[in-house]
């Protein structure tokens, strides 16, 4: 797999689509800072959320039992899948079961996880997407650059086109109301052909046995009430204790994601509905490994808001898919290199440790340091490429000897400014990528105190 | 073989995570500081017009159904439901309908709301799932009616007046179905309803 830098290099070669990128998410994270300052209490929800979260992993096997007890009662299959495999073959023996051929999902970033789409379809099931945003990446067989805003990263020129293509719609035309309208008119079809509704879970609520799903568009919402048969798929870390406790998640999730004070349509389920059938899959997938560790352990409060990318400088920058990984950012570089260190090591060297992302984060998850810690577990492991270790190596060595340290710096200050550009400015000097270098100084800090402080 | 679930619940089970405890969200230090408004009608008005949708401040349901005559969704609607009685003049009968597909062509839904959120815009809607419910997101346009009494500041109070013991569904509805997954422009009517009329009713009024 690609490393991070080299993805995102490719991406930052269009200069214009990274600073349009840039700035599409920065217009996000502007709007979520006045929705935040709407409410006075802001800081003391983040509180409670926190608290709330980090409650219900300390007591997670206790609350899960609970929630499935509570859930049964009303009627609800639940499952348990230790990973992704179990999690698809799950929900393909339900289809199967009820002979269904088409299914319409609401966006959920678990199924993303668990690549079910491209597994159902192997099985003969036909999958839409029907988040407007997940449809535009799945007709063009990718997955969603963002989990909020999956296709956030093309330009409605492309989106333009793809429908001309795949929907008929006119050549040329990029008005988002009109592609919106032919968008609606397609999926309303599949709404109506559908014979299964698959949907994500934004919160599960132990005391209740039921489950809130979020969305703008109403398409949980229409591929449930439509069908008989309902599938939710939910990883064990959206547990909540009490219903009472969406007063604070919902009034936290909205703002911190999109700036609005509350999703369109942010629906409870109790239970299937007359004569439907409804399931749930609770789904661990590395999960209970994270809830295990002192240092990652708060990452499971996360409720994908996705405030952390809006606000990443490096995200902004580099587009999600650098990173290779379902979700994509500050908490995704936590996440990711929690499954597969070796595989996402580059993930929390993505990142200036600005602190953006855990000022923003509704639930307080100290997002940079924990990509800090992970910085050092991916050295401990062995995962840290040659380069990085070699310049840190000779970094340390020059550090440790101050007269070496002084004579380097005062060779570097002699030389650079005469060096010719191509011996500065090339592969071996990732400093000066993309930017040029600072003017050096004539005189280092330590000859400039000399002169004009310790004179006096 | 232990199952699945046995085998996640045994790895929890084995880790000592310290204890933190769960926050008190009845406790009145933490209640004495959720938002309140000093016109909470207003505000529900404000930010329901701030997210696309429409409040209309009536006295009772002859007001509302002149109301509704000047709105041309509704003028120039084929075929209306309503579950408010004397609201809309309908005609197509919700009773007779048992497969949810068949209300596809709604064209405007006169449903009921329970209450308001002021803070932000949303009224909660419950429903047993019956094939109704398909109508609060099926219909091309809705219009939510809600007794005026029943506004409240926030969510906290909201979810106080929370029960799910009987309904199977319930949803806070804020504003008509929306997106901005093209270029972040706001399109409203994505899926669900093109526009959303909430009527905050003085009147007492029957549902049927």
């Amino acid at each position: 797999m690609p490393s991070h830098p080299q993805l995102a290099a490719e991406f930052i070669q269009d200069k214009d689509r990274a600073h349009w990128h840039d700035q599409s998410l920065w217009f996000v994270r502007s709007k979520r800072d006045k929705a935040a300052q709407q409410l006075p209490e802001w800081e003391l929800l983040r509180e409670q959320a926190s608290q709330i979260k980090q409650h219900t992993v300390s007591r997670l096997p206790d609350l899960l039992e609970e929630f499935e007890r509570n859930a049964t009662a009303r009627g609800v299959h639940v499952h348990w899948a230790r990973n992704a495999t179990e999690h698809n073959e799950i929900v393909h023996g339900i289809l199967k079961k009820h002979n269904v051929s088409r299914v319409v999902k609401s966006k959920s970033m678990l199924t993303e996880e668990c690549h079910l789409n491209p597994y159902l379809e192997r099985h003969g099931i036909e999958i839409i997407d029907t988040d407007l945003g997940e449809r535009i990446v799945q007709m063009q067989n990718m997955p969603p650059s963002h989990i909020v805003m999956p296709a956030i990263h093309i330009k409605k020129e492309e989106i333009g086109e793809l429908f001309h293509e795949k929907l008929g719609t006119e050549k040329g035309a990029t008005d988002p109301q009109y592609l919106t309208e032919a968008a609606r008119q397609h999926l309303r079809q599949k709404f109506i052909q559908a014979e299964a509704g698959i949907t994500g879970v934004n919160f599960a609520i132990a005391e209740t046995g039921g489950f809130v799903v979020c969305t703008n568009e109403g398409n949980a919402d229409l591929g449930t009430s439509l069908n008989k048969l309902h599938i939710a798929c939910m990883g064990i870390e959206k547990l909540i204790p009490r219903a009472g406790d969406l007063s604070v998640f919902l009034r936290l999730l909205a703002r911190s994601a999109t700036g609005q004070p509350i999703t369109t349509y942010s629906s409870h389920f109790h239970g299937p509905a007359p004569g439907q059938e409804m399931h749930i899959v609770l789904l661990d997938n590395g999960r209970s490994e994270i809830s295990g560790s002192d240092e990652f352990r708060r990452s499971l409060n996360c409720i994908r808001c996705a405030a952390c990318m809006n606000t990443c400088p490096v995200y902004r920058r580099s587009g999600g898919y650098s990173y290779s990984n379902t979700v994509p950012g500050p908490i995704g570089s936590i996440l990711g290199p929690a499954r597969d260190p070796k595989a996402n090591s580059t993930l929390p060297f993505a990142c200036s440790l600005c602190g953006s992302c855990t000022d923003v984060c509704p639930v307080k998850i100290d997002l940079h340091h924990q990509l800090l810690t992970w910085r050092k577990e991916i050295r401990v492991k062995g995962f840290l490429p040659f380069s990085k270790r070699l310049s840190m190596k000779m970094m340390s060595w020059m550090m440790q000897v101050p007269r070496l340290y002084k004579l380097g710096g005062k060779m570097a200050r002699w030389i650079v400014p005469k060096l010719p550009r191509f011996l500065l400015y090339n592969r071996l000097n990732d400093w000066g990528k993309q930017r040029e270098l600072p003017e050096f100084p004539k005189q280092s800090f330590r000859e400039w105190m000399k002169q004009n402080h310790d004179k006096q | 073989m232990t199952s699945s679930k046995d085998e996640i619940l045994s790895k929890l089970r084995k880790q000592s995570v310290p204890p933190v405890e769960l926050p008190d969200l009845e406790a009145p230090e933490l209640t004495q500081r959720w938002i309140q408004y000093p016109d909470p009608t207003a505000q529900f008005a404000e930010v329901l017009s701030g997210v696309g949708g429409v409040c209309y401040q009536v006295k009772d349901i002859a007001e509302a159904n002149q109301k509704l005559a000047e709105l041309a969704a509704f003028s120039e609607a084929r075929k209306v439901c309503s579950q408010i009685s004397g609201c809309g003049d309908p005609n197509v009968s919700i009773a007779e309908i048992t497969d949810p597909h068949d209300f596809e062509d709604i064209d405007f839904a006169i449903l009921p709301g329970e209450y308001a959120v002021a803070e932000n815009g949303a009224v909660w809607i419950t429903n047993d799932g019956g094939p109704a419910r398909v109508l609060y997101f099926l219909a091309q346009h809705v219009a939510l009616f809600v007794p005026a009494s029943a506004v409240v500041n926030n969510m906290p109070e909201a979810y106080q007046r929370l029960a799910f013991a009987s309904n199977s569904f319930g949803t806070f509805m804020s504003g008509p179905s929306k997106t901005a997954d093209i270029e972040q422009s706001l399109v409203i009517g994505a899926h669900g309803a093109r526009s959303l009329s909430v009527f905050l009713v003085e009147d007492a009024f029957q549902t049927n």
